[in-house]
């Protein structure tokens, strides 16, 4: 029996971004990631081609965490006492791209300062080649006394700064726009709060094609559901040609997945939990995967197993050789 | 096509009789439209008028119901691509495949940590929903004393797995289970199949590598008269099975196809490794599964699995709330301290489970928040210094302690000024942003 095949025609485009830069366009960086583009919905090959593939970020930090999980200080090790190591060791652990978020202390409990937070940064780009993100501490004050200062120290890297949200955006849009960076706009988990955090950014004159957004999502049992289906109602709205929802999708499953409760404690909790280490994997790989299929374009980890795990469902979902949906197609 | 509340209306008697309980035939027809009542309702509908109603108001994807010894696993009946159109309604079932190349003894050790699993989320208890056995011997008896080994161990709803119709036919007699689902039928064994299926009244599982495959094979087999039929859309990777889910899912509900009006079948193939498999299944559960099989049983995966497929199947319309209220743990004193938080029910097991863990006595005082977490109704003027002192009254929390000190999540410090206003005589602290943290803080700060 011939079935007609059903193909969606979508009249919108995801808008293409490219997050750091080479020398040849002004940059240090030995690779770039480029994402976006679709035009249609994630991984549906027979309808559009999708020409970026989803990335895969690590998340480091300028200093060893205080209240990440013992599995992930096991993990990394010493690479942690040095940003420029961990950003190295982050490279070998197959990520496209890294994510460094600056602490609001160091280690001595004496607040971060400028100086600091721009050696961190620049000892990530001396010792890795990949793209970069830096997010601040996610304090109004310490991201724009920290941010500010490493954008222009690094200008022209095409750095991802973030985050921006409603209530502080405008001094990192800024320096973004002074020295050839982009932004990540986080906006809690609402179609019509992203969309008019996009405007807000785009009014002061960055162009969307320097916007990567962050719907925001929760871990598998703490609210992935509503992340899910804000991602789904994003893509949904930029294919449908809403122009503010056309930007690449950015999310953090590791910072969310390794917050729980059964990634971060090993002791004390239930049998029916099993295996700490394997769990934990699941948590965070389960998480990304989910929101994968509901269009993340970049996703950001911790751990070094989720990488390669996420990285096989990535090359296994944009395998796009002509379909065999029907004979007759 | 689904009809109109008209055209229905034009099927029914006209007389306005008023015996299904509506005013009018065409309130009557306006409901059945909205698929809110059942046309049995009405007496007086012709036999022809039935015949075409019934047609017209079979679900787009047909409900399969596995039965045993008091289990079931359902799917299908669904109406929605994506969740947050309306909700996704069946559960997929998640099952454990054994092979039959193990021994008795074997079957009955991996099956029986997976059968009595259970773990607990957010006050639900999460289970397994049943075992599939596949025959790798091709050998009848030796199938049989598989069925029979996990039999011994569960008595949960059984997918059967060969290519062979009397391998199964051996399966199905050993097998107690009323209705059992048959794996599976193909281009070549589909009439022994389903004769098999119609005599046991199990459903039965269709392979097909394309849509066409397997649309023809679900016609002929429907005419045979078995209908509980489950589509197993053979893909070489994630890739090829997501857009054939999708296709179906789609043709289903949008073309309203029913030779693809079925649940889907999602199993691993041989040799894929549990990460694979877990990456399988998760992308089962979203992405319209209705019986998800794994090879590997262990808590680490079934315990994420079944919080997704919890989480992807809640309804988006309704965050599940728990009641407001002042809760004891640990049996508080009057000396015991106040913590605060929303009835969000994620929140609050999280909190609950955590300050329960402490060992220490507190009273949870969980406020009218439209269940909402602490910081989405913060944002929303759902969480504010005024509702939680209005709580504080409501649920006479004076009346309690002695020792007047409530707890804020650390997310809601800025609360804290507002609410020495609202709460005068109170001593106002600022706990941890996470609940996890929260057993170190009562040690440290509250004890």
């Amino acid at each position: 029996m011939p079935v007609q095949i059903p193909k969606d025609k979508w009249p919108g485009q995801v808008r293409v971004a490219t997050i750091g830069a080479t020398e040849a366009d002004g940059g240090t960086r030995t690779s770039v990631i480029t994402v976006g583009g679709e035009k249609a919905l994630p991984f549906m090959h027979f309808e559009a081609e999708m020409p970026y593939r989803p990335v895969i970020a690590l998340e480091i930090k300028d200093r060893k965490p205080d209240d990440w999980s013992p599995l992930l200080l096991e993990t990394w090790g010493e690479a942690m006492d040095a940003p420029g190591a961990w950003a190295k060791a982050a490279e070998a652990a197959g990520a496209d791209m890294l994510q460094l978020s600056l602490s609001l202390t160091g280690v001595d409990g004496e607040p971060n300062t400028p100086d600091k937070a721009v050696t961190a940064v620049q000892s990530v780009l001396n010792s890795s080649g990949l793209p970069l993100a830096v997010f601040g501490p996610g304090q109004k004050e310490a991201d724009n006394e920290l941010l500010v200062p490493v954008a222009e120290a690094t200008k022209g890297e095409r750095i991802a700064l973030g985050i921006c949200e409603d209530k502080n955006y405008r001094t990192i849009v800024a320096t973004a726009m002074a020295n050839d960076h982009l932004v990540t706009a986080r906006a809690p988990m609402d179609v019509n709060l992203s969309k008019q955090l996009n405007i807000l950014i785009t009014d002061m004159g960055l162009p969307l094609e320097r916007i990567i957004m962050d719907p925001t999502t929760g871990a598998l049992g703490y609210g992935i559901e509503y992340g899910y289906s804000v991602m789904e109602r994003l893509r949904l709205a930029a294919l449908q040609g809403d122009t503010m929802t056309q930007l690449p999708m950015i999310v953090t499953p590791g910072f969310e997945a390794w917050k729980a409760k059964e990634s971060k404690v090993g002791t004390g909790v239930p049998a029916a939990w099993g295996d700490w280490l394997e769990r934990a994997i699941n948590w965070e790989t389960l998480t990304a995967v989910a929101l994968l299929e509901s269009g993340a374009d970049i996703l950001v980890l911790r751990h070094p197993e989720s990488v390669r795990r996420v990285r096989m469902a990535i090359e296994e979902l944009m395998e796009a050789e002509e379909l065999r949906l029907a004979t007759g197609n | 096509m689904a009809l109109s509340g008209i055209q229905i209306y034009k099927m029914l008697p006209k007389t306005n009789c008023k015996e299904c309980g509506f005013p009018t035939c065409l309130a009557f027809a306006m409901k059945l439209a909205a698929k809110q009542v059942e046309l049995s309702a009405c007496p007086h509908v012709s036999e022809e008028s039935k015949a075409q109603l019934a047609e017209s108001s079979a679900p787009p994807v047909r409900l399969v119901t596995l039965k045993s010894n008091g289990y079931q696993a359902a799917a299908g009946n669904e109406v929605v691509l994506f969740r947050h159109e309306k909700k996704f309604f069946h559960m997929p079932g998640l099952f454990i495949r054994v092979k039959d190349d193990l021994t008795s003894e074997q079957i009955k050790a991996k099956l029986a940590p997976a059968e009595a699993y259970e773990v607990d989320y957010v006050g639900l208890e999460l289970t397994l929903d049943g075992f599939a056995v596949e025959s790798v011997t091709g050998d009848a008896a030796a199938f049989a004393t598989a069925v029979q080994a996990v039999n011994a161990v569960s008595h949960r709803p059984l997918i059967l797995m060969s290519s062979d119709p009397d391998v199964i036919a051996a399966g199905l007699a050993a097998a107690d289970c009323e209705i059992p689902l048959i794996c599976a039928a193909d281009g070549d064994n589909w009439e022994a199949m389903a004769g098999l299926a119609k005599e046991h009244k199990a459903a039965l599982v269709v392979n097909g590598r394309t849509l066409d495959e397997l649309a023809d094979l679900t016609e002929k087999i429907k005419a045979t008269g078995v209908e509980d039929l489950v589509l197993n859309p053979i893909g070489d990777n994630l890739s090829q099975r997501l857009a054939l889910s999708t296709q179906i899912r789609r043709l289903a509900l949008k073309k309203n196809f029913r030779a693809l009006g079925y649940p889907l079948f999602v199993a691993p193939m041989d040799g894929e490794d549990i990460a694979y498999q877990s990456i399988l299944a998760a992308q089962g559960i979203a992405k319209y599964g209705g019986f998800v099989v794994i090879d590997y049983f262990a808590p680490e995966l079934a315990y994420p699995l079944l919080v997704l497929r919890q989480n992807i199947y809640t309804d988006p319309q309704k965050p599940i709330q728990v009641q407001p209220g002042l809760y004891e743990i640990n049996d508080p004193t009057p000396e015991s301290p106040v913590l605060v938080t929303t009835n969000f029910s994620i929140t609050y097991f999280s909190v609950a489970n955590e300050v329960d863990g402490s060992g220490l006595p507190a009273w949870l005082l969980v406020t009218e928040a439209e269940g909402m977490s602490v910081l989405t109704a913060w944002a929303a003027g759902k969480f504010d210094a005024e509702r939680i002192a209005k709580d504080v009254k409501r649920f006479n929390v004076a009346d309690k302690v002695a020792n007047k000190r409530i707890v804020l999540p650390g997310h809601t410090a800025v609360l804290s000024g507002e609410l020495e206003e609202e709460l005068p005589g109170w001593e106002i602290k600022v706990g941890p942003r996470e609940a996890v943290d929260i057993p170190a803080f009562m040690k440290q700060v509250l004890a």
